[in-house]
C-alpha cells in the first residue's frame, strides 16, 4: 500500500471563462494533517468540492487516488462511503433536532424504517465522548452554542467511520477557547490514525497543527511544505500564499488625535429574549476624532452586543445610559436616528446582515445613503452610477463592472462594497465588526490601510476583533471587555497578546 | 460568435416570457382561424383582464417585499359591495362613492400590513383571514343578494372608450396615442443607451437594438391601429398604463422602490443600512388594499352589478401573473412589467380557449400547468446563468 491516503494527480476543473483548478497536485499521508492554505479565490474549496464528489467524476481532469486506488465519485454519498468527510464552514445542522437526531442524520440506525432509539442514544453518547463533548444527546442543537455544534458535526462525521476529514474554516466562528480544543481534538484524531485536511486563514492554528502544508495560488499548486522540521514560519507561509513578501501586514499610520466625538457612559443592555440577563453591564468609554479604538473580548463577551446597542438600540433591550457626541447629549433611539447623528456599524456577518447579495454593487454601495442621491425622492441614477464607480476605483473593488452582483464576490471585495456603502453615508463614527473575518490576507492589508485612511480624515473608527494580532497591530488605544464588563483599557505600547488575554478572561471571559 | 452565443442566452432569459406570450399568441391565432387577433377581440382581451392586471401590479410589489396577499379577491369583492351601496341605495354621486371606495381598500390593506408589519403574523396567515373575514363581510353588507344596476357614468370605468374628434370610420385618437408613445419609446431608449455606453456597460449590439426598437414601434401602432379600427382606446386601458408606468417608475427611480427591493432581498440587512422595514411593509400592504379597491370597482362596473361571489379566485391570478412574469417567491426580485406580461399570458390563454370552446375544466388544469412550467423554465435559467 502506498504512504499517501490520497493523491490528486493533475487535477483541472474550468469553468466557462475560468480555470479555476489548473494542474493541481495534493498527496496527504496516512494520518497527518495536512493544511490547505492560499488566498480566496485560490481554488481550495473548488479542489475539495472535487475530492467530495459535488463536482461528480467527468466534469474535471485528472486522477483522483483514494488509498492507492482510483476513484470515480458521482456524488457525495460515495466519497462519504470511503470515509472522506467535509465539515463545510457553514455548518450544516438542524437547530430543532437533538444532537442525537443530528449526527445520525441520512445515516439513522433504524430497522426497516422504524428507528431505533436506543441503539441512537447510546451512538450518539458514545461518540461525543470521543469528541470531549459532555452535552445530553437529547439536546436541542439549536440551544448549543457555535463550538460545542462545531463539535457535534466532527461526531457526526465520526459516525460515517471517517478516515479522511477534511474541515473548512472551523474555527473562523470559534472564540480562542473552543479553537484550542478543537485543535487538540485532530491532534488526537491524528494518534488514531485519521487523516485531516485543514482549510484556514489563521496561519497561526496552521503552523501549530500541520505536518505538511500545500500552498494555492491562482488555482495552481505552488509548493508543499513540510512542517514537522519546524523551520517553516508564518511569514513564509504568507510569502507562498502571495508570492511576494509581506513584511509588514499592518499599513504604516502616524495618528492625529483629536477632541473626544464619543462618549458612552453607564451602559447597560439587557438580553434580547432572556429577560433579566444582563448582556453590557455599566459599560463606560470614549473615543476620539482620527482615533482608532479597538475592542477586544472572547466571542460572547457582548462586543457585537454593545456595538449594535449603540448603534441605534439594534439589539437589546431596556437599554439605560448615556451617549454623548461631541459634548451633546444623543440617544440614538433607531438605527435611522443612529446614521442621521454620523453613525456607520459594519457588522460581523456581512452576508446576513450587510449585503443585498442578489444586489448588483452600485445598489447596495448607495442603499444607504439614497436619500443624498435622490431630489424629492426620485434617484438621480447617473450620480448613482459616478459614486459606485468612485467607490470601486477608491477601495480597488475588483470586479468587471459595478453592476456585478454582490454575491459573486469573493470576501474581500464584499467587505470594500459594504465599507464603501458607510463611507458614502460620510459617518463621524465608524464601529466595524470583525472587519477582516473571512478574508485573504493581500485583501486585508487593504482593508487596513482604508481604515487608516477614514482615521487620518479625522473620523472615530471603533474595530471590534477575535484577532489580537490585528488589534495590536491597527488600533491606538484597546478596550478589553469580558461577560459583558469593561475589564481592561489599555494604550499602544503597553498592549500585549498577554496582557490582552489576561483581561479577556477576568471573571470567567465569555 | 461567441459574444452573440452570450447575448442571446441573457437575453433569453430577459424576454423569455414575452417571448412565450408571442408563442402562445401566434398558437391561438392559428387555431382559432384568426380569431385571437381581431380588434374586437383585443379589445376584449383588455376590458377582461383589466381588474386581474391591476391587482397584479400591487401583488408583485407584496411579493417583492418576501409576503403574499391572499385576501384581495374578497377585498375586491368587498369594496364593489360598499361602492355598490353608496350609488344604488344610498344615491352617492359616483365621484364621492369611489374616493370612499379607494380610502376604505387603503383601511383593510392598512389592517392587514398592521398585522404583518408590527405584529409580525406571516402574511400567509393574516391574508389567509383576510380572504375569509372580506368575504364574509361582502355576504354580510349584501345580504347575499346582488345590487345592481350601477349609474351610467359609473359604468363607463369598465365599457367606455376615450370620445374621437372627426368622424372617419377609424379612431384618430388611437392611432395618435400609439404614434406619440412610439417617439416616446424611442427617444427613452436612445438616451438609455448612450448613458450605459458612457459608463462602459454591456449594451445590446447596435444591429439587434435597432430590431428590437422596430419590433416594439410596430407592436405599439399595430395594436393601436386594432384598437381603433374597433371602438378605439378603452378608458380602462388609459388607466392601466397611468399605473404601470407610476409603479415601474417608483419600483426602478425611487427611495420608496429601492427600500422595497433590498427590504425583500434581505431585511436584516437593509434594517441596519437605515431602511424602516416595517413602515415599507405596512405601506407596501396599504397600496395593495387601494389597488384591490380599484380591482374591485372595475370588476363591480364591468359586470354592472355588485355580487357576493365577485372576486372570487382573483388573488391566484394576481400571483400567478407575478410568478409567471419573474418575481421570486422568496422576495426581492421581480418587476411590475413582467407581472403584466404574466398577467397578460394568463389572459390570453384564458381568452383563447374560451374562443376553442374549452370547458373552464380544461381551462383551469392548463393554466395549472403553465404556471408551474413558467416558474420550472425561470429557475432552469437561473440556474445556467449562475453557472457560468
Amino acid at each position: 500500500m502506498s504512504e499517501y491516503i490520497l493523491e490528486m494527480r493533475n487535477i483541472t476543473k474550468a469553468f466557462p471563462g475560468v480555470k479555476a483548478l489548473d494542474q493541481v497536485n495534493l498527496k496527504v499521508r496516512e494520518g497527518e494533517i495536512h493544511s490547505l492554505c492560499g488566498e480566496n479565490g485560490a481554488g481550495k474549496s473548488t479542489l475539495m468540492k472535487v475530492l467530495s464528489g459535488v463536482y461528480p467524476y467527468g466534469t474535471y481532469e485528472g486522477d483522483i487516488l483514494f488509498k492507492g486506488s482510483v476513484c470515480e465519485f458521482k456524488n457525495i454519498k460515495q466519497s462519504e462511503d470511503l470515509g472522506i468527510v467535509i465539515i463545510h464552514q457553514e455548518l450544516a445542522l438542524i437547530p430543532y433536532l437533538s444532537i442525537a437526531e443530528n449526527i445520525y442524520l441520512g445515516n439513522e440506525r433504524a430497522e426497516k424504517g422504524i428507528m431505533n432509539w436506543n441503539e441512537t442514544m447510546m451512538g450518539a453518547k458514545e461518540l461525543l465522548d470521543k469528541v470531549g463533548l459532555s452535552e445530553n444527546p437529547n439536546t436541542q442543537v439549536g440551544s448549543i452554542g457555535v463550538g460545542k455544534q462545531q463539535l457535534v458535526e466532527i461526531a457526526k462525521a465520526l459516525s460515517k467511520k471517517v478516515k479522511l476529514l477534511i474541515l473548512d474554516e472551523p474555527t473562523a466562528a470559534l472564540n480562542e477557547d473552543d479553537s484550542e480544543n478543537l485543535l487538540a481534538l485532530m491532534l488526537e484524531f491524528k494518534k488514531q490514525g485519521i487523516s485531516c485536511i485543514l482549510i484556514s486563514h489563521k496561519l497561526n492554528e496552521v503552523s501549530k497543527v500541520s505536518d505538511s502544508i500545500t500552498i494555492l495560488r491562482d488555482g495552481q499548486t505552488i509548493e508543499t511544505l513540510d512542517m514537522r522540521g519546524g523551520e517553516v514560519n508564518e511569514d513564509r507561509i504568507i510569502r507562498g500564499m502571495v508570492g511576494r513578501d509581506l513584511t509588514n501586514r499592518y499599513p504604516e499610520r502616524s495618528p492625529r488625535i483629536g477632541e473626544v466625538i464619543l462618549e458612552v457612559k453607564d451602559w447597560t443592555v439587557y438580553h434580547e429574549l432572556q429577560a433579566g440577563r444582563k448582556v453590557i453591564d455599566n459599560v463606560s468609554m470614549n473615543i476620539r476624532r482620527g482615533e482608532i479604538v479597538g475592542i477586544a473580548g472572547l466571542m460572547g463577551s457582548g462586543r457585537t452586543e454593545l456595538a449594535m446597542s449603540i448603534f441605534g438600540r439594534a439589539y437589546g433591550r431596556n437599554i439605560t445610559g448615556t451617549l454623548r457626541k461631541d459634548g451633546r447629549e444623543i440617544r440614538n433611539q433607531s438605527i435611522n436616528e443612529a446614521i442621521e447623528n454620523g453613525f456607520a456599524y459594519v457588522t460581523e456577518d456581512r452576508k446576513e446582515y450587510g449585503l443585498i447579495l442578489m444586489d448588483d454593487i452600485k445598489r447596495n454601495i448607495s442603499l444607504t445613503g439614497l436619500s443624498k442621491l435622490a431630489k424629492k425622492m426620485v434617484i438621480d441614477d447617473r450620480e448613482e452610477i459616478l459614486v459606485a464607480e468612485d467607490m470601486r476605483k477608491k477601495l480597488k473593488i475588483k470586479t468587471p463592472n459595478i453592476l456585478q452582483k454582490t454575491g459573486n464576490l469573493s470576501g474581500g471585495n464584499q467587505q470594500k462594497v459594504v465599507l464603501s456603502k458607510w463611507i458614502y453615508a460620510e459617518p463621524d463614527i465608524l464601529i466595524l465588526d470583525e472587519p477582516t473575518r473571512g478574508i485573504d490576507v493581500g485583501a486585508k492589508y487593504e482593508i487596513y490601510a482604508i481604515i487608516n485612511q477614514l482615521a487620518d480624515e479625522g473620523k472615530a473608527v471603533l474595530v471590534i476583533s477575535s484577532e489580537l494580532p490585528e488589534i495590536l497591530g491597527i488600533c491606538d488605544r484597546i478596550y478589553v471587555m469580558s461577560a459583558g464588563r469593561m475589564t481592561g483599557e489599555v494604550g499602544r505600547e503597553q498592549a500585549s497578546q498577554e496582557t490582552l488575554m489576561r483581561y479577556m478572561t477576568k471573571n470567567g471571559g465569555a | 460568435m461567441e459574444t452573440l452565443k452570450k447575448m442571446f442566452k441573457n437575453n433569453i432569459r430577459q424576454y423569455g416570457m414575452i417571448i412565450a406570450l408571442v408563442v402562445i399568441m401566434i398558437f391561438f391565432q392559428i387555431i382559432t382561424g384568426g380569431l385571437l387577433l381581431e380588434p374586437i377581440n383585443i379589445t376584449n382581451l383588455i376590458l377582461q383582464n383589466s381588474y386581474i392586471l391591476v391587482l397584479a401590479i400591487g401583488m408583485v410589489l407584496v411579493i417583492i417585499t418576501g409576503h403574499i396577499d391572499l385576501s384581495v379577491g374578497s377585498v375586491a369583492a368587498f369594496v364593489g359591495a360598499v361602492a355598490a351601496i353608496m350609488m344604488v341605495d344610498m344615491q352617492l354621486h359616483p365621484v364621492i362613492a369611489v374616493i370612499v371606495s379607494l380610502i376604505v381598500g387603503g383601511l383593510i390593506g392598512a389592517w392587514q400590513g398592521f398585522w404583518v408589519a408590527y405584529v409580525r403574523i406571516p402574511a400567509f396567515i393574516v391574508t389567509l383571514a383576510g380572504m375569509l373575514l372580506f368575504r364574509g363581510l361582502t355576504m354580510i353588507v349584501l345580504e347575499g343578494q346582488s345590487i345592481a344596476p350601477f349609474p351610467g357614468g359609473f359604468q363607463k370605468l369598465s365599457s367606455g372608450f376615450i370620445p374621437d374628434f372627426g368622424n372617419t370610420g377609424t379612431n384618430l385618437i388611437a392611432i395618435l396615442a400609439g404614434i406619440i408613445f412610439t417617439v416616446i419609446f424611442l427617444i427613452n431608449e436612445l438616451r438609455e443607451r448612450k448613458a450605459h455606453k458612457k459608463y462602459n456597460f454591456d449594451v445590446l449590439p447596435s444591429g439587434l437594438f435597432l430590431l428590437k426598437l422596430v419590433l416594439i414601434a410596430a407592436v405599439i401602432n399595430a395594436f393601436t391601429f386594432m384598437l381603433a379600427s374597433y371602438a378605439g382606446l378603452p378608458n380602462i386601458l388609459i388607466l392601466l398604463l397611468v399605473l404601470i408606468i407610476i409603479y415601474s417608475f417608483v419600483m426602478n427611480k425611487t427611495v420608496m422602490g429601492r427600500h422595497i427591493y433590498a427590504l425583500g432581498g434581505n431585511e436584516k440587512a437593509a434594517a441596519l443600512s437605515g431602511v424602516k422595514t416595517k413602515k415599507v411593509t405596512f405601506w407596501v400592504f396599504v397600496n395593495m388594499g387601494v389597488m384591490a379597491a380599484i380591482s374591485g370597482l372595475i370588476f363591480a362596473a364591468r359586470l354592472n352589478a355588485a355580487t357576493p361571489r365577485a372576486g372570487t379566485n382573483f388573488e391566484l391570478d394576481a400571483i400567478a401573473a407575478s410568478f409567471i412574469g419573474g418575481a421570486s417567491a422568496t422576495g426581492g426580485i421581480g418587476t411590475v412589467f413582467g407581472a403584466i406580461i404574466g398577467g397578460l399570458v394568463m389572459g390570453v390563454l384564458n381568452n383563447g380557449m374560451s374562443l376553442v370552446g374549452l370547458g373552464i375544466d380544461w381551462q383551469q388544469g392548463i393554466k395549472g400547468l403553465v404556471l408551474l412550467a413558467a416558474v420550472a423554465f425561470d429557475i432552469y435559467n437561473k440556474k445556467k446563468g449562475s453557472a457560468a
